[in-house]
């Protein structure tokens, strides 16, 4: 933006500024960051609400009781599983769908768009979607939690949506005259796709993967509903368990102080977990930085 | 073959082509569709068909097919129901909550992460405000059960040393929404703000210019050009945000859920899924599924139809 002089009343209102964006700078990393050092301070200190800025008593105990936790490991396997083969799968169908799209030549190309669409604003709903997939024989297997499929919003409506920006991104960035050059020298439309429109698409193809990738990894509805043995169950399922589902401890008054001890160690594992379950994503974060918004940008404004 | 013949069809000859041809030399672009066609024809549209079963009384071993027309009876059984208001305000209130909250607030945070100077402090605030839209669903209520819990959370101690008394707030019913609604803000308004930036970077910089040789203060650079500027923007968010109210998500409100906060935290999709996948009541969930999707679709429609009157543009 042009800032040619500032005004007096300019500086105020940015002095101003500087001072609330840090202010919320400060309230969204606080928790992050608090996170973090109670992760690796002393559960009693941490518990008793003696660290607040800098890490008191530091300890590794706490991850060394994580890499043991075979429950929370064979998850960590399971969504790694998940999420790689479904990143390749959703990425695949959505940069075929997306190119195809693109083509102004494309007979039909409306109403395909709009047989697309409008699952975005209606769908069958859970249960009619659940009962097919049993009836298909994908209750409680491994190619369900890969397969973009099944009253989840992020398996399909998502990925329609995704098909838009990289069509989007597509009909902005391949020129006419290349493929039309392409055309002239005889190259079929699939080996122009590969050979031509892929390499030039290496942003959205980042763009599209950390979102699918981190969907997946973050996926928990989807494990909910379609499987019931622990041993296939997703990173996020036992996480729940493990997080959230002991909170009725709450209303316990605790006297015995082993129990405490116990209960504090367990506690200050969680700060653990959290970090141990958000690593895979937040080494996804530059790349993030680097290629999503101004991938997003590109796809979402026409023009 | 195929190229050949598209390349002697020259594009102003296109038009005259036969469709039948052109859909014949496009043959190798149908063929990158198939797969995602076929796969939302099976995991989208036949559910559609599913749908019925909410007018049957679905008996699993006759199939949906099979299963005796009810007509609207699972639909009146659910409108009779004790729970079917107290579900409606639930699910209102919860998301009404967060548009009235978490809608305005990205729309400020970039307006002032675009009109403060110094390029590297606005950076910084945008990779900070970014981060956790990335954190799990499960981790979120994760960290609100470890920072919030009564005897060991962070936010209990500070209460106990400002000298009040410790609260469950997991376990209070007045504390749910505020609860979701700012967990979801901090979480998503970082994030939120993007689209909005990239329509304030779209906007002439002559226009600023202008007004600034015309004396105009920041200030009034922004209540004239910058909100103008991004204001069909701000339209189409707020269409597809009122056009969801009923859609609010599953995965937050589940797991926030307790038997302590069930009376405000229970709503229809949760509902949906413990009466349908836990209970078996697979007709009656479904109607109740339905009703809900209707009512989307139908806020959807109007809300656009609304914007339109405005003489702003809508979605179609």
């Amino acid at each position: 933006m042009a800032v040619i002089a500032l005004t007096r009343q300019d500086r105020v209102l940015n002095a101003v500024l500087y001072v609330l964006l840090s202010l919320i700078l400060l309230a969204v990393a606080y928790p992050l960051f608090f996170v973090l050092i109670a992760s690796i301070s002393d559960p009693v200190l941490v518990n008793t609400g003696k660290v607040w800025i800098i890490p008191r008593g530091v300890t590794l105990d706490g991850y060394a009781k994580i890499v043991q936790h075979q429950d929370l490991l064979r998850g960590y396997r399971n969504s790694l599983a998940y999420a790689t083969l479904g990143t390749l799968l959703n990425l695949g169908l959505t940069l075929t769908a997306a190119y195809a799209l693109s083509r102004r030549d494309l007979p039909g190309r409306n109403a395909i768009m709009l047989y697309l669409t409008f699952t975005m604003f209606f769908s069958g709903g859970l249960i009619p979607t659940f009962l097919l997939i049993r009836d298909l024989g994908l209750y409680n297997t491994f190619l369900i939690m890969i397969l973009p499929a099944g009253g989840s919003a992020l398996h399909l409506a998502v990925s329609v949506f995704n098909i838009i920006i990289a069509r989007t991104f597509f009909m902005n960035t391949i020129p006419q005259e290349l493929l039309d050059a392409a055309v002239m020298d005889g190259c079929s439309d699939l080996r122009f796709f590969r050979s031509v429109v892929l390499p030039l698409s290496g942003a959205i193809v980042a763009v599209l993967m950390v979102f699918y990738a981190v969907g997946h990894w973050n996926g928990f509805f989807h494990g909910l509903i379609y499987l019931r043995e622990r041993e296939r169950f997703p990173l996020q399922l036992i996480l729940r368990d493990i997080l959230i589902q002991n909170t009725f401890t709450e209303e316990l008054e605790i006297d015995d102080e082993n129990a405490l001890a116990a209960m504090m160690l367990a506690e200050s594992i969680k700060y653990g977990m959290i970090i141990v379950a958000s690593v895979p994503v937040l080494l996804l974060y530059p790349f993030v930085q680097k290629h999503y918004v101004r991938g997003v940008m590109i796809g979402a404004i026409k023009g | 073959m195929a190229a050949m013949q598209r390349a002697l069809a020259a594009p102003a000859s296109v038009r005259r082509t036969p469709l039948l041809v052109r859909m014949a030399r496009s043959y190798q672009l149908y063929l990158l569709l198939l797969p995602t066609v076929a796969l939302v024809f099976l995991f989208q549209y036949v559910p559609m068909y599913g749908v019925t079963i909410a007018f049957k009384n679905f008996k699993p071993h006759l199939g949906i097919i099979g299963s005796d027309w009810v007509g609207l009876r699972h639909f009146i059984r659910f409108f009779e129901s004790a729970s079917f208001w107290r579900l409606i305000r639930n699910t209102i209130f919860l998301s009404g909550y967060e548009l009235l909250v978490g809608f305005p607030i990205p729309i400020l945070l970039a307006l002032m992460m675009n009109m403060v100077t110094g390029a590297r402090f606005k950076r910084t605030v945008q990779m900070v405000t970014y981060a956790p839209h990335f954190i799990s669903t499960v981790v979120i209520v994760g960290m609100l059960s470890v920072f919030l819990s009564k005897n060991f959370g962070l936010t209990n101690h500070l209460i106990d040393v400002l000298g009040g008394q410790r609260v469950f707030f997991l376990g209070k019913e007045q504390w749910f929404r505020s609860l979701y609604v700012f967990s979801g803000v901090w979480q998503n308004a970082g994030w939120g703000t993007i689209i909005y930036l990239a329509a304030l970077s779209a906007i002439d910089p002559e226009l600023h210019e202008a007004a600034i040789v015309d004396g105009a203060t920041l200030w009034q650079r922004v209540w004239n050009i910058d909100i103008p500027g991004i204001l069909p923007t701000i339209v189409i968010l707020l269409i597809l945000n009122v056009g969801q109210i009923m859609g609010v998500g599953f995965e937050k409100a589940f797991l926030m859920q307790n038997a302590l906060n069930l009376q405000v935290s229970e709503i229809i999709s949760t509902f949906v899924y413990k009466v349908g996948l836990l209970d078996a009541r697979f007709s009656f969930s479904a109607a109740v599924g339905l009703f809900n999707a209707v009512i989307n679709f139908v806020l959807l429609v109007s809300v656009n139809r609304f914007a339109k009157a405005l003489g702003q543009s809508g979605l179609w």
